[in-house]
């Protein structure tokens, strides 16, 4: 399964991509599919503010439901409306379409910290 | 170490993905949760349900024993006939769900896997404490079993097993199969489908799967596997109680909705317990429930109504209805049809009512 290399990770299978002034994080192709077929993503409001490594929202499957974590402080300045409709989308398209939420980091070296894709695929055992 | 099922092989060669049930290593899915419980509702879908218990009783006191032991009358049941019910303690409390089938010369017991252990032992201790003389003979592990559950399951299945066209729902016979595989079959399931299930030796196995899945991994395949996944959401949508969720040796049948497979009138263990409880009336009863909204209200989620609180026992997003669904024990009081309800999620209350059971029933 092929790890995109642009973006940084947290163990607990969060994506984190800069993208100019903003950090867009979703979930990865191997939570999703840990996770079978997802059926609600409960996703912070814009304006909300984010610690690094506390929780963001939770996803649920048919199987369980499991929290949301941000590597990252800022605020959330947008999150993708299209997974209240279609939640399935996370399990078909996890970086690109699927993403979740789009965060004013508060210090963007926090990045620093996280994984990189080779560190998460070897923390995930891919 | 986990046990294996004789389907082992084909479940990773399938691509099943693995997990630990009761003991075992079983498929959770192959494909998608979601995509096999799809198929099963429109065409069939074949589960590995080795993992049941399967003890046959023979001698002089196995109709005595059984109808000592289970809340029907099995000596008014006919010979092919299989029949659903309870294994109680003497509080009334539910040591099992099962279905009993009379056979010519002997009685076969299908149990959950994670009650089999509990089971046994109650049964010897019973035998012992009654003095009776019957013999137990547990199969599990010498031989295999499957169900086929789905609309098309059954013209596919007469065409190699020519018993299954006659058979009535609950009835089963004893046939072979080209004078070389004996194998079971009943009209019986967990999916809320039509179908059947299958017991047949465990060396038969890999054939027996072979000729009934064939060509599975086509997409106009009309029997593709199934996880325990899609058989949780399937018994969910078609109302039906799993063992470890909706049953516990806390609860009784008449509370959890199963008076119809009590016979009261008769004794057995736990008969004097649940004939108080059916005159006073449960306090709670189990109750089908409707949320607003997408979020799955899980086993443990405290149900709020109007005289009281109670617990899910079971939720998941409905493939088939497209809407949130639940199983709760609620005060006895609120269980009426159309009673509101809120379900808490961490601090946020959704709203949700008492539904109808079961959700899905095959048109």
């Amino acid at each position: 399964m092929s790890i995109p290399t642009d973006r940084k990770y947290l163990k607990t299978h969060e994506w984190h991509k800069l993208e100019g002034d903003l950090v867009v994080i979703g979930i990865t192709q191997i939570a999703a599919d840990e996770l079978t077929d997802i059926t609600y993503v409960a996703l912070p409001k814009i304006g909300t503010k984010l610690t690094a490594n506390a929780r963001f929202g939770e996803i649920e499957s048919v199987k369980a439901t499991s929290d949301l974590y941000s590597g990252i402080s800022g605020e959330v300045v947008e999150f993708n409306d299209n997974l209240n409709h279609n939640p399935g989308t996370v399990n078909t398209d996890p970086f690109e379409t699927g993403w979740m939420i789009k965060v004013k980091p508060s210090d963007k070296a926090e990045l620093d910290a996280l994984m990189d894709s080779v560190a998460y695929g070897r923390s995930s055992g891919h | 170490m986990l046990k294996r099922t004789p389907f082992y092989d084909f479940h990773v060669s399938a691509g099943g993905k693995l997990v630990e049930f009761s003991g075992w290593e079983m498929p959770i899915m192959y494909r998608s949760i979601v995509d096999e419980h799809n198929h099963t509702r429109n065409s069939g879908s074949i589960f590995d349900v080795s993992h049941m218990g399967r003890l046959y009783f023979s001698g002089p006191d196995a109709e005595k024993f059984l109808n000592l032991v289970f809340t029907r009358d099995v000596s008014v049941q006919k010979v092919g006939q299989c029949r659903y019910g309870l294994l109680c303690n003497e509080a009334g409390g539910i040591l099992d769900d099962v279905i009993v089938s009379r056979d010519k010369k002997n009685w076969l017991m299908v149990v959950n896997a994670g009650n089999r252990d509990k089971v046994v032992n109650h049964f010897h201790k019973v035998r012992h404490d009654r003095d009776l003389d019957f013999d137990l003979s547990d199969q599990t592990e010498s031989t295999a079993m499957i169900a086929l559950q789905g609309p098309k399951v059954i013209e596919k299945v007469s065409a190699s097993l020519e018993a299954v066209k006659d058979l009535k729902r609950y009835q089963f016979v004893t046939d072979s199969f080209m004078m070389l595989i004996k194998y079971t079959v009943s009209r019986t399931g967990y999916t809320g489908e039509d179908g059947v299930e299958v017991i047949l030796p465990a060396k038969m196995a890999g054939t027996a799967m072979k000729m009934l899945a064939g060509k599975f991994d086509q997409p106009e395949a009309i029997l593709k596997p199934a996880g325990l996944g899609a058989r949780d959401t399937l018994r969910l949508e078609a109302g039906m109680p799993l063992y470890g969720h909706e049953l516990s040796e806390d609860v009784d049948p008449i509370s959890a909705g199963l008076g119809w497979a009590v016979t009261l009138d008769k004794d057995f263990i736990g008969a004097e317990a649940l004939r108080k409880i059916n005159a006073d009336g449960p306090k709670q009863k189990l109750v089908g429930i409707e949320l607003e909204g997408r979020r799955i209200a899980r086993q443990g989620a405290v149900v709020s109504g109007p005289t009281g609180t109670g617990v899910v026992t079971s939720g998941t997003f409905s493939p088939t209805l497209q809407k949130s669904i639940a199983m709760a024990y609620i005060p006895a009081a609120d269980a009426a049809e159309g009673t509101a309800l809120t379900i808490d999620f961490r601090g946020e209350a959704t709203k949700a009512k008492v539904v109808k059971l079961p959700f899905y029933k095959r048109a």
